[in-house]
C-alpha cells in the first residue's frame, strides 16, 4: 500500500458545522433538541446525585473487601508479588518488541503512579509505585535483552521470555494460594472478591483456548467418530445457559465423581466456566480455520510437512491471527460471566457487595456500589476491546 | 493415482503405517476412552445414588408440588411438579419472546441512530452500546432489580401514576386489561372471518401483482381487510365483547387489571436493554455491508426512497443480519435463566426448587438442560427458516 497522507484540514466555522451536524433539516433539529433535552435531563440528575447525595465514602472504607475479599491483610503482599511478576513481565517484552505491549505496559505504570497519587492509605500508595518500579525494571532488562545482538543470543532471549511467561502462570498462583509451594495455603479462597473474577477469567481462558482448539480441529477431522463427539460436545454446552452448568457443578458433581474426590467450589466454578467457554472458543477458531484456503494444506504438504505439522506451523497460526477480535470477545464475555459465580455462594466482587449493603452503617448505598462495580468491569473490558481494535488494526485483518 | 486398487491393496504396505487401519484404529481408540470416561462417571453415579438409597425415575412429576409460583399461568400449590415445571417453562418463554421484541426494536432503533447523520444522536448511541455491552449483564440485572426497582421506587400507597391508569411501585406494573366478557364468543367468529377474507385479500392481490410485474405490498390491503371485518364485528356484537380491567388501589395493595412483578420487569427491561446493544451493532454491520453503490443505483432507475430501503437494502442487509441475530436471540433467552437471582420463577427457578424438595438432582438437570436444548433448537429451526426465505437466490 502506499503511503496515505491525511486530507487537508479544512476549517469549518462553527455555525456551518453545527448547521451540517445538528440541524440539516426539521427532523434533524427536532431529534438535536430531543436528544440534548435527554443529555441535559441525564446529566444533571446523575451529577446532582453523585456530587451532593452519593455516599461514595462506602467505597474506599470498604476498598479492601471488595477487591480482594477476606485475604489475610499481613498476607497481601503476595497478591501485590503475583502482579509485579505480570508487570516486569509486560515491561520486558514491551521493551523487547516495542508496538502495542510496550505501550500497555506504559498506560499501566502510569495508571499506577497516578493512583498512588490519590488518598489511599501510605501503604497502599508504596504498593502502587512498586507496580511502576516492576514495569521500570521490566524495560530495564529487555533494554539489556536488546544488546543482545546475533541470531544465537536472541533466540535464547526469545525462548526465556516465553519460559518466563508460561511460568509465571504456576508462580502466580502459588503466590495467591500457596498451593504445595513454600508458602502457608490461605483458606476460604471462595471468599476473595474481584480477584476471583480476574482469576476465574485469566484461568477460564488460558484453559479455553487450548481445549477449543483442539475442538475446532475436532470437529473439522476426517474422522467421522472425532467429529460426532466434538460436534456434540459443541452443540449441547452452547444450548444451556452457564447457570444451569453451575447448578449441576454445585449438586451433580459429588454424584458424578468418586467419594475421596470433592473439588472445591473455586475450582468447580473455574472448571465448569472452561467448559462453557471452550464450546464458544472452538466456534470462534473454526471461523478461522474455515477462512483458510486450501492452498495452504496443499503447499504445506508440497514441501513435505505431515499432517499435524501442517495445522502449528501452518494453519493454526493464521486462523488464530484471523479471529483475533473475536477470541478478544470471547475473554470479555468470560470476564463479564465470573459475576455468575455468586449463584454457587461463591463471594465474587457482585455477591462480597452484598455483604456491604447487610452492613447497617452502610445501608442504602446500594447505587454506589453498583455504579463502582460497573466501572471496574467497563474500565476492563472496554480497555479489552479497545486493545483487540489495535491488534486487529496492526495486523492489517480484514485490509488485505 | 494410475495404478489399479487391486495393486494398491498389496500387502507391501505393514499394517500399522497403513493409513486406512490407522485411521479406523484411532477411532476406536478415542471412542473407547469417551466410553470409557462415560463409564466411570455413570459408574460412579449409580453408586453413589445407591448408597443414599435413590433411584433414577420420574414419577415424582406425580407428585405434590407444595410451593406457591406466585406468577405465570393459572397454579396452585396443590398442583403436581410437572404442572410447576411447565409453568416455569410458560415463564421462560413469556420474558424470552417479549424481551426479544423489545431488544429488536431498541436495538434497530439504537443501530440506525449509530449511522445517522445526526452528530448527537450519532454519539448518544455509541455511549449507549460501549455502556451497555461492557457491564456483565447480572450487574446490570441487579441494578433494575435492587437499586431501582426495590429502592428507587416508591411504596404501593404512593404509587406513581402514568397516564392510561399504569401504576409503578415496589410491588410491580399494574397496568389496565381488557378481559373477554359473555359476547367475547360471537366476536370470536368475526375474527376468524376477518383472517379468512384477509388471507384471501393478500393472495388475490400478490397474484396481483405478480401478474403486473409490479413491486408492492399485498399484506397491507389484507391487514386493513382484517382489522375492517374484525371493527364491524365489534360493533355488530351486542353489548361489548371485551371490557377494561382498570387497577384500583385498595387497602394493601392494587386489584384488577395486569400484574407485572418487579422480578419480571427488571428482567425484561435488563434482558432487552442489554440484547439491544448487540443487535445495535449487527444493524450497524449489515446497513454499512450494503454499499452505497447499490443506493445510487436505485436511485438512478427512479426508485423512491422508501422503494430504495424496501427493495434494495434492507434485503441486502438482511442476508448478513439474520444469522448473527439469530445467535442474540438464543442468547438473550439462555441470559433470561439468571431470572433466579433475582426471584423470577422462571424454568431453572422451579426446577431447583423442586429438586430442592425432592432431591431429583439428575431428573431435573435433564429436565433443565432439555428444555432449554429444545428452545435452542426450536429458535435456531425458525430462524433458519427465515433465513432461507431472505437467502440471495443465484442463478
Amino acid at each position: 500500500m502506499t503511503e496515505q497522507l491525511p486530507p487537508p484540514t479544512e476549517r469549518i466555522p462553527v455555525l456551518r458545522w453545527l448547521r451540517i451536524n445538528l440541524f440539516s433539516s426539521w427532523f434533524n433539529a427536532i431529534l438535536t433538541l430531543a436528544a440534548g433535552v435527554l443529555i441535559v435531563a441525564i446529566l444533571t440528575g446523575l451529577g446532582r446525585w453523585a456530587l451532593t447525595e452519593a455516599r461514595w465514602e462506602v467505597i474506599p472504607a470498604n476498598l479492601k473487601l471488595l477487591l480482594v475479599g477476606t485475604y489475610p491483610v499481613d498476607q497481601v503482599w503476595r497478591i501485590w508479588s503475583a502482579l509485579y511478576l505480570i508487570a516486569l513481565l509486560i515491561g520486558f517484552s514491551g521493551r523487547l518488541h516495542g508496538g502495542l505491549t510496550q505501550r500497555i505496559g506504559w498506560v499501566g505504570a502510569g495508571a499506577a503512579a497516578a493512583f498512588a497519587v490519590l488518598p489511599f492509605p501510605l501503604a497502599t500508595r508504596g504498593w502502587l509505585l512498586g507496580a511502576t518500579a516492576a514495569v521500570a525494571v521490566g524495560i530495564g532488562l529487555g533494554q539489556l535483552g536488546r544488546l543482545g545482538t546475533g541470531g544465537r543470543a536472541r533466540r535464547w532471549i526469545r525462548r526465556a521470555e516465553i519460559a518466563a511467561w508460561v511460568l509465571s502462570f504456576p508462580i502466580g498462583l502459588i503466590f495467591l494460594n500457596g498451593v504445595g509451594g513454600p508458602l502457608p495455603v490461605i483458606e476460604g479462597r471462595n471468599q476473595w472478591g474481584f480477584l476471583l473474577n480476574l482469576l476465574g477469567a485469566i484461568i477460564g481462558i488460558g484453559l479455553s483456548l487450548p481445549l477449543g482448539v483442539l475442538l475446532a480441529l475436532g470437529r473439522r477431522s476426517r474422522l467421522p467418530v472425532v467429529r460426532l463427539v466434538c460436534t456434540a460436545y459443541i452443540e449441547l454446552i452452547r444450548g444451556v445457559p452457564l447457570i444451569s452448568l453451575l447448578f449441576m457443578a454445585s449438586i451433580m458433581l459429588q454424584l458424578l465423581l468418586p467419594d475421596n474426590v470433592r473439588p472445591d467450589l473455586v475450582i468447580r466454578a473455574m472448571i465448569t466456566i472452561t467448559i462453557f467457554s471452550s464450546a464458544y472458543m472452538a466456534e470462534n477458531v473454526r471461523g478461522g480455520l474455515q477462512a483458510i484456503p486450501k492452498g495452504q494444506y496443499e503447499a504445506a504438504y508440497a514441501v513435505g510437512l505431515n499432517g499435524a505439522l501442517t495445522t502449528i506451523l501452518i494453519i493454526l497460526p493464521q486462523a488464530l491471527r484471523a479471529v483475533i477480535p473475536a477470541i478478544v470477545g470471547q475473554f470479555i464475555a468470560l470476564f463479564k460471566d465470573t459475576t455468575l459465580f455468586g449463584f454457587i455462594a461463591i463471594l465474587e466482587l457482585l455477591n462480597i457487595s452484598r455483604s456491604v449493603l447487610g452492613n447497617l452503617e452502610w445501608r442504602g448505598t446500594i447505587f454506589e456500589l453498583y455504579v463502582f462495580i460497573g466501572a471496574v468491569f467497563w474500565v476492563l473490558c472496554f480497555s479489552m476491546s479497545a486493545i483487540s481494535r489495535r491488534i486487529e488494526k496492526r495486523l492489517g485483518v480484514g485490509e488485505r | 493415482m494410475t495404478e489399479k486398487p487391486s495393486d494398491r491393496s498389496k500387502a507391501s504396505i505393514p499394517l500399522w503405517r497403513d493409513v486406512r487401519v490407522l485411521r479406523i484404529f484411532s477411532q476406536i481408540l478415542f471412542l473407547a476412552a469417551i466410553g470409557a470416561g462415560i463409564w466411570w462417571l455413570t459408574n460412579n453415579l449409580l453408586t453413589n445414588l445407591d448408597r443414599s438409597g435413590l433411584n433414577i425415575g420420574f414419577q415424582f412429576l406425580r407428585e405434590t408440588a407444595g410451593f406457591p409460583i406466585s406468577e405465570g399461568i393459572a397454579y396452585e400449590p396443590t398442583d403436581v411438579n410437572g404442572y410447576a415445571f411447565l409453568v416455569g417453562i410458560v415463564n421462560t418463554v413469556r420474558v424470552a419472546v417479549i424481551g426479544i421484541v423489545l431488544a429488536t426494536i431498541i436495538g434497530t432503533v439504537v443501530g440506525i441512530a449509530r449511522l445517522s447523520g445526526n452528530w448527537l444522536v450519532r454519539k448518544l448511541a455509541t455511549v449507549y452500546v460501549e455502556t451497555i455491552r461492557n457491564i456483565p449483564l447480572l450487574v446490570q440485572l441487579f441494578f433494575w432489580y435492587f437499586a431501582v426497582m426495590l429502592t428507587a421506587l416508591p411504596l404501593v400507597k404512593e404509587a406513581i401514576r402514568l397516564p392510561g391508569s399504569i401504576y409503578l411501585s415496589r410491588r410491580g406494573l399494574y397496568l389496565p386489561w381488557p378481559v373477554p366478557t359473555e359476547s367475547f364468543a360471537t366476536w370470536g367468529w368475526w375474527i376468524l372471518a376477518g383472517v379468512a377474507v384477509g388471507v384471501a385479500v393478500h393472495l388475490l392481490r400478490r397474484a396481483q401483482l405478480k401478474r403486473a410485474d409490479r413491486p408492492g405490498l399485498p399484506l397491507i390491503p389484507a391487514l386493513i381487510a382484517l382489522l375492517g371485518v374484525i371493527l364491524v364485528g365489534w360493533f355488530a356484537t351486542p353489548g361489548s365483547p371485551l371490557v377494561l380491567d382498570v387497577p384500583v388501589l385498595k387497602k394493601f395493595n392494587f386489584e384488577g387489571g395486569m400484574w407485572l412483578s418487579t422480578s419480571f420487569s427488571a428482567l425484561v427491561i435488563g434482558l432487552a436493554t442489554y440484547t439491544a446493544a448487540f443487535i445495535a451493532e449487527i444493524v450497524r454491520a449489515g446497513i454499512q455491508a450494503v454499499g452505497v453503490g447499490q443506493t445510487e443505483a436505485a436511485k438512478a432507475l427512479g426508485l423512491k426512497r422508501g422503494l430504495v430501503l424496501r427493495l434494495v437494502v434492507l434485503p441486502q442487509a438482511l442476508r448478513v443480519i439474520v444469522p448473527p441475530l439469530t445467535s442474540q436471540y438464543l442468547n438473550l433467552t439462555k441470559n433470561s435463566s439468571l431470572a433466579i437471582l433475582i426471584g423470577y420463577y422462571d424454568l431453572l427457578n422451579v426446577g431447583t426448587t423442586i429438586f430442592n424438595q425432592t432431591g431429583r438432582a439428575v431428573e431435573m438437570i435433564l429436565l433443565i438442560m432439555g428444555s432449554y436444548l429444545s428452545m435452542s433448537l426450536l429458535t435456531s429451526i425458525l430462524m433458519n427458516w427465515y433465513n432461507r426465505r431472505i437467502k440471495l437466490v443465484e442463478r
